[in-house]
């Protein structure tokens, strides 16, 4: 038996099916239940057609799949684009105003492909006075189908609408009920889910909303962007919180200002953030190069999508990392963090604004559309366990001897702020004395470029090692970084219960590389796989690069659709020794 | 209270004769006015000869990157509403490089004091034409003329309904630092566009093309009225008026649209973990 069903919701663009997938999220994670869902702005075969999938069960689930077993359709195009996917026993909920010839083919077929298939046709224009309850009817169905209790769909609904008119709560909760029954009256064979232990109440929560509260709750005070997919919803839910959680955003007229803005920001002390994607990643650069020269903290977080330039704005890639690793003209100490899921998201964010201000310069956290968008049910934040973040000094002893840039051992010198006394406060983005002041002086120059660097060994002391998962020794090493370790753990776990030994070592920092705290891993194994989105292998690449390591082979996807655990398993029944025989099969 | 010599006296890097100098005497001047002490002040530059300036001064200083002091003075000015905000810089820096920054100034109306140093030409690249250069004037790297028709950084302001719009003329620092002065006492953004030679590219815009042409702005002139302010502003030619061309002191400035700037700069809080948890629990 399948340990978790996945659902799916279908169609165009404006039909509602984000808000009935959220209700219907939240109601299995109240009913105890995880989920993982994963949005698809897809255009496979023609514009417009969105997705929504919710995978749910008992036990951990780390990752979106491709198959279904409930396919909600809201529209006569989804059963025909979604049919492939569909599992021996799926279902697919379809409106009975479709009943026309066309229609009955196309369910045909799917019934003819998939033997067991079966479809429920919903009278939604029955169950609804009107199409903006038609959300309600699927959620009523989808809820009985699963077996979650009424008692939960209610509450969510009076939850939702109870701010909006006052008859409104009313007339959904009608449609909730007569839908509930009416899906009870069905004859369908659908398995319900296993009965669910009680948890305690969880967040059900998106990778940019788990940066946002991680930027919060690290004091993040200054946000600047413009907008672009899929970063954008990181401004977004600041934004929302601004007000209440005192801190300014500002959508500025490009990237280069929003940078620049946020380096202000920062130097006069409200800790910033700038959330973009590739593009504007692109334009950020020299701000980039700029805070590694004014040693100025600055969290940038880079939302990676498909490129080069605008390539596919609404899918997913990890192509950008050498753009990350190398951004900015100059030398100077950077530090990358990639978190692999939701809570991961909000961890490594609050460590980056910390990591910022510890060494005086950027640190980017990346994520892509993948985990964007990747909902999940989290516990809340334990916000009392968080450490406080390193904040500025305000004054100092001897005001008028304040040098920004004063040589001190560790190339960390004291910052202070401007205006918070008689110190002044001196940037510089030209080369520069102790003292923020341009300057010529070769002599100067270099010591000032070993200052800069000599930070690096600050960054050093908090590298986030790879998490690992397996026995001590693997035959199987997978290697990921970023949001690639959901998939990659779960293809790992099937092998485990298969009885292969399979290890994973997840990097949620790439930047800077310890090898000590991974190298021995990676020869203990006796084959090493590098999973990743991008088609050159960049972060084996990198691997090789810093520590002179080359994996057996990589697993490389670059469709714009993140992996899958069976994507995985898949290629891993390839030969080995033929590393690129991997990027043919899926990058096409 | 300070006085001209607490902004301090440096030796520069620009030549002689140049009119950074009474610029920069006219803004020492303007600052001890104002009853500023050097700690209270952040001059925000970009690059170019006029964006050193602020190394010439005992401030704080946010030398950036070239045409991105606006944004850089922009995100400081709300992190602390406290700093008295400058920026200063040239006019390749400020309406080419920067230009879009400066059109979104001008929408925002952050209170901040934008001082040009419009010499007509780039100095610090030794003499091609810049956005303010006269269309036809041959120089450097466009021997034939400069093929574009100049930018009117005065005008532009006005028309976007800048709240205060001025132009100085380095010659008449006197003159200058009274125009610095009001711009800073002004709540919102204030441009004073600064006619000043360059001795050593500009052989066209010379110290007595400006002598000949500046003329001050009648008393009678009423800078609250726009189209009597866009006739001034347009006036670049044969007479150039020197001035306050318009003020509007009723626009609200950018920072009043954000109430968490009432409560003071935003360094120095920490997170409140109550609401924090409040947010936590919407998305249960």
């Amino acid at each position: 038996m399948r340990v978790s069903k996945n659902i799916l919701i279908a169609g165009e663009a404006g039909q509602g099916l984000v808000t009935v997938g959220m209700l219907l999220t939240k109601a299995l994670a109240r009913s105890g239940y995880e989920i993982f869902i994963s949005q698809g702005y897809e255009s496979r075969i023609r514009g417009g057609h969105n997705t929504f999938a919710v995978r749910t069960g008992l036990g951990s689930i780390r990752a979106g799949v491709r198959d279904v077993d409930l396919l909600i359709a809201l529209n006569r195009e989804s059963i025909a684009l979604h049919r492939a996917e569909l599992t021996h026993d799926a279902l697919v909920l379809v409106d009975s105003e479709h009943d026309d010839q066309a229609a009955k083919d196309e369910v045909l077929e799917a019934d003819q492909k998939a033997p067991r298939n079966q479809t429920l046709h919903v009278p939604f224009a029955e169950l609804a006075p009107g199409k903006v309850y038609h959300n309600i009817v699927a959620l009523g169905i989808a809820a009985r189908l699963l077996g979650l209790p009424e008692s939960v769909t209610t509450t969510l609904v009076k939850e939702t609408f109870v701010r909006k008119k006052a008859d409104l709560v009313e007339k959904n909760l009608n449609v909730l009920h007569a839908s509930t029954a009416w899906a009870g009256k069905q004859a369908a064979a659908f398995e319900p889910l296993p009965e669910s232990p009680k948890s305690a109440k969880r967040m059900v929560l998106d990778g940019n909303q788990a940066i946002a509260l991680g930027a919060l709750a690290a004091g993040v005070r200054f946000c600047a962007f413009y907008p672009m997919t899929p970063a954008t919803g990181v401004a977004l839910n600041l934004s929302n919180a601004a007000r209440d959680l005192g801190l300014v955003v500002e959508q500025a007229e490009d990237e280069i200002a929003a940078v620049n803005m946020a380096l202000g920001a920062s130097y006069a002390g409200a800790p910033a953030l700038v959330p973009t994607s590739g593009g504007g990643f692109a334009l950020m650069t020299e701000g980039i190069s700029l805070a590694g020269m004014t040693e100025t903290p600055l969290v940038l977080v880079l939302g990676q999508r498909p490129g080069p330039a605008t390539g596919l704005p609404t899918r997913s890639e990890q192509g950008d990392l050498n753009l990350a690793l190398y951004a900015g003209h100059g030398e100077f100490p950077r530090a990358i963090l990639t978190p692999g899921s939701v809570e991961e998201c909000f961890r490594l964010t609050h460590a980056a604004v910390d990591l910022a201000e510890r060494s005086q310069g950027p640190v980017i956290v990346m994520t892509d559309q993948y985990l964007a968008d990747t909902i999940q049910a989290v516990p809340p934040f334990d916000l009392d366990m968080l450490s406080e973040p390193l904040r500025p000094t305000r004054n100092c002893d001897e005001p008028h001897d304040y040098n920004r840039y004063a040589f001190t051992e560790d190339g960390v010198s004291p910052r202070l702020l401007p205006g918070t006394g008689e110190h002044l406060v001196v940037l510089d983005s030209d080369e520069h004395d102790e003292d923020g002041h341009i300057t010529e002086d070769l002599t100067i120059r270099k010591r000032m470029v070993d200052k800069r660097l000599a930070k690096e060994r600050k960054l050093r002391e908090t590298i986030l090692a790879p998490t690992y998962i397996g026995d001590e020794q693997s035959d199987l090493l997978l290697i990921c970084w970023g949001s690639t370790l959901g998939p990659a753990d779960e293809a790992a776990e099937i092998l485990r219960k298969e009885g292969r030994n399979v290890g994973l070592l997840h990097f949620r920092q790439i930047w800077p590389l310890l090898p000590e705290q991974f190298l021995e891993r990676l020869r203990q194994a006796r084959e090493t796989v590098c999973v990743e989105g991008n088609a050159t292998g960049q972060f084996a690449g990198l691997l090789r690069k810093e520590a002179g390591f080359s994996v057996s082979r990589s697993i490389l996807r670059y469709d714009g659709l993140p992996f899958t655990a069976e994507d995985i398993l898949r290629e891993l029944n390839i030969e080995t020794g033929q590393k690129l025989e991997s990027r043919e099969t899926m990058g096409r | 209270m300070a006085t001209m010599k607490d902004f301090g006296s440096f030796e520069t890097a620009w030549c002689p004769g140049c009119g950074n100098f009474s610029i920069l005497e006219a803004l020492k001047k303007a600052l001890t006015d104002s009853g500023l002490a050097p700690h209270q002040v952040l001059m925000v530059s970009g690059i170019g000869q006029a964006a050193k300036t602020p190394h010439y001064l005992r401030c704080n200083v946010f030398n950036g990157l070239h045409g991105r002091a606006l944004p850089a003075a922009t995100g400081a000015k709300l992190a602390n509403p406290e700093l008295h905000v400058f920026v200063e810089s040239g006019d390749g820096c400020s309406y080419g490089e920067g230009g879009n920054h400066f059109l979104a100034a001008l929408r925002r109306n952050v209170d901040i004091t934008m001082l040009v140093h419009d010499n007509q030409i780039y100095g610090l690249t030794k003499g091609q034409a810049s956005p303010t250069t006269l269309h036809g004037q041959a120089t450097k790297a466009q021997p034939q003329g400069a093929p574009s028709q100049a930018f009117n950084p005065v005008a532009i302001a006005v028309a976007m309904q800048a709240g205060f719009v001025a132009r100085g003329f380095a010659g008449n620092p006197d003159h200058l630092a009274d125009l610095i002065h009001q711009a800073h006492a002004f709540p919102g953004f204030a441009l004073v566009d600064i006619l000043q030679p360059c001795v050593s590219f500009n052989k066209v815009n010379t110290f007595a093309w400006y002598k000949e042409r500046v003329w001050d702005i009648p008393e009678d002139h009423d800078p609250a009225d726009w189209n009597q302010a866009m006739t001034l502003a347009r006036q670049f030619g044969d007479r150039i008026p020197i001035g306050v061309i318009r003020r509007d002191p009723f626009r609200p400035t950018f920072e009043s649209h954000f109430p968490v700037l009432q409560e003071g700069p935003l360094f120095g809080r920490t997170p409140d973990r109550a609401k924090l948890t409040r947010l936590m629990e919407s998305y249960m």
